[in-house]
């Protein structure tokens, strides 16, 4: 597990983060002794953010990716696990405490659902001076002055300001979840598929938006989204999650050209992608329960077009396979190989 | 800029008024209630308490409207004079019950765990009694006075407003801007009363418009069953009590009058209600 913590000066190291959930209970023996099922959300991740740098953080619906960057937002408590942030441990204070600690102005979040996420009483120039208020005690011109600027770096016109989220579109409030979220420079922006809710058009907007950010501001950010595309374009490196844990981490270069594990092949087969030589690879049968799954199998186990017999007797950790490069199988994919005469 | 102006508020009330007639009127009728309050005891044309008995149970008239009770006082002036005394019992026990019964609601819905399962449990043992039987219960416990039909006002009234605020608070307590709020550096009390409270208030405020009038009803109950305000004092309720009597020998007014007076009030504040939510509901405006 420690292989992937990461450089020691890494912006933000996680180790064996996990977060189970109870789900009701199961029957244990035949006396009628229950103990409680647990939902493996996240089920044992590791890996680093260096200072400066993009990692997009790709899955299918209900593999974890939210709950991961809800942990590493510290708006949730793990079950097990560290966080490091810039040197510190900041995965044993309490979520709810974490909101008044030092730290909290380091790490923002943008939400998913825009709409969602802004007080419906609070128009947008309130929204986005709110953490301001709190985590940088502005008050009255200054506050104002931040506000009319942060809205003028993410595009959103002055006279937006004084409206409620019901009055402004979908891409104007996406710019306010953004707005607030750096409005406080952040060093670390963890971006929960921002542009998910929005149509192509205001998309390509928002993340042409989020890039130029990025580079005027040095942020860092980890980018949670199910669109491929938009990960090989804007990421430096890409970390593969499958029910709960990372199959595959690398480079983004690399991995979207030679993926190595099984499930991120299918992934990237099933990108429209005119004039290549890949073929669709389409996984047979649904995901494993997330509930209580045996820790001996390979999560991909039953779906896989490699599985053998040692697939369902050991699971896979996370290897090294070339520098930088990790990932959780017996039977990686050599593209390279496979590619040669 | 930031908090929304005063100015644009105003406007929107008046424009919610402008478009429902019905509303404008319950507005209109509360005002003329809250000056009756206000002023009432400066406008009345004679001492609401002084009896004549030369006058007694004189029909209505150009020289008394409403007529005149069996001590020969003036009902009109009575029926204004009270309007302070029966609307206040309503809004203090109404402003108790929102502020207690909300603030429960609020840390059970928002906090969840044995706070919520204790407060829950208190507000159940309230419910299960037939409410105005727990009133009658309470001011005949702690005696006749004006702050206890005020207590016992606001105790069977708290449930509603506890049981609102907490299934308000509940469904709210992990919405997108809680967690963003969290992010934001706030601490949990702020995000209950400053984020979460005014998203559950335009609710609230329906509720508090619906129960006072039940309030006055409930106050103006215990006094005409001889539980609450004593005679002489001038009091909705009990003049409704006193005319019951009258009514078999031809007086009607003795008793219509107050109960006309006290039905209206009843039937405004329900009319308000719905107002009300327009004018405070800001996903309604545009």
């Amino acid at each position: 597990m420690t292989s992937s913590a990461g450089t020691p000066r890494a912006l933000l190291s996680v180790n064996g983060l996990r977060k189970l959930y109870p789900v009701g209970r199961k029957l244990l023996g035949r006396f009628g002794r229950t103990q409680p099922a647990m939902l493996h959300a996240v089920d044992g991740v590791s890996f680093a953010i260096e200072r400066g740098e993009t990692i997009g953080l790709v899955g299918e619906s209900g593999c974890g990716k939210s709950t991961l960057a809800r942990l590493i937002a510290r708006l949730i408590d793990p079950t097990a696990g560290m966080i490091w942030f810039d040197g510190a441990d900041i995965s044993t204070m309490p979520a709810r405490k974490f909101a008044r600690s030092e730290w909290r102005a380091d790490i923002q979040m943008v939400f998913q659902e825009a709409t969602d996420s802004i007080n419906p009483r609070f128009t947008a120039a309130r929204a986005i001076a709110d953490p301001l208020i709190r985590l940088r005690d502005l008050r009255a011109a200054a506050l104002r002055v931040r506000v009319e600027e942060v809205a003028r770096l993410t595009g959103l016109p002055a006279e937006l300001l004084v409206r409620f989220p019901h009055q402004l579109s979908g891409g104007q409030k996406a710019r306010v979840g953004i707005a607030r979220a750096i409005a406080v420079e952040p060093r670390l922006l963890i971006l929960d598929e921002p542009t998910s809710a929005l149509d192509v058009s205001v998309q390509t907007v928002i993340l042409k938006l989020l890039h130029e950010l990025k580079q005027r501001l040095a942020l860092s950010y980890l980018f949670v989204s199910h669109d491929l595309n938009v990960v090989r374009l804007l990421c430096d490196r890409v970390l593969v999650m499958y029910l709960g844990r990372i199959i595959e981490s690398g480079p983004a270069v690399q991995l979207f050209a030679a993926p190595a594990h099984p499930y991120t092949q299918a992934l990237l087969s099933a990108l429209p992608n005119p004039g290549a030589r890949r073929t669709r690879i389409a996984l047979a049968g649904e995901p494993r329960s997330p509930i209580d799954p045996d820790p001996h199998i390979c999560r991909l186990y039953g779906r896989c077009p490699r599985a053998t017999d040692l697939c369902r007797k050991v699971a896979p950790l996370l290897q090294q396979i070339a520098a930088g490069r990790l990932v959780a199988c017996h039977h990686p994919v050599d593209e390279m190989a496979a590619a040669g005469p | 800029m930031i908090s929304g102006t005063l100015d644009g508020n105003l406007r929107h009330a008046l424009y919610v008024l402008g478009e429902n007639p019905v509303t404008a009127a319950a507005f209109a009728l509360f005002l003329l209630f809250a000056l009756l309050a206000t002023f009432g005891p400066a406008l009345v044309p004679y001492d609401p308490l002084a009896s004549n008995t030369a006058q007694a149970l004189n029909a209505p008239s150009i020289s008394h409207w409403f007529g005149t009770d069996q001590l020969g006082r003036d009902i009109f002036s009575r029926v204004v004079v009270a309007t302070r005394l029966d609307l206040g019992i309503a809004i203090a026990a109404v402003a108790l019950a929102f502020s207690v019964g909300t603030l429960l609601g609020l840390i059970g819905g928002y906090w969840g765990g044995w706070a919520d399962r204790i407060i829950g449990r208190i507000v159940d043992t309230i419910m299960a009694f037939p409410l105005f039987v727990l009133a009658m219960g309470i001011v005949a416990g702690l005696g006749n006075s004006v702050a206890n039909i005020i207590y016992a006002t606001a105790i069977i009234n708290l449930p509603i407003y506890a049981r609102l605020s907490r299934a308000e608070a509940n469904i709210r307590c992990n919405a997108g801007f809680i967690e963003a709020a969290r992010l934001c550096g706030n601490g949990e009390v702020r995000i209950a009363l400053g984020q979460l409270f005014p998203n559950i208030l335009p609710l609230m405020a329906v509720q508090v418009s619906l129960t006072l009038g039940y309030a006055i009803l409930n106050a103006a109950g215990l006094s005409f069953i001889g539980l609450g305000v004593r005679p002489p004092t001038a009091e909705w309720g009990i003049m409704v009590a006193e005319g019951a009597s009258n009514i078999v020998s031809g007086e009607w007014w003795v008793a219509l009058f107050p109960g006309l007076v006290l039905m209206t009030a009843v039937f405004c504040f329900n009319l308000i209600g719905d107002g009300l939510r327009d004018i405070v509901d800001p996903v309604r405006r545009t």
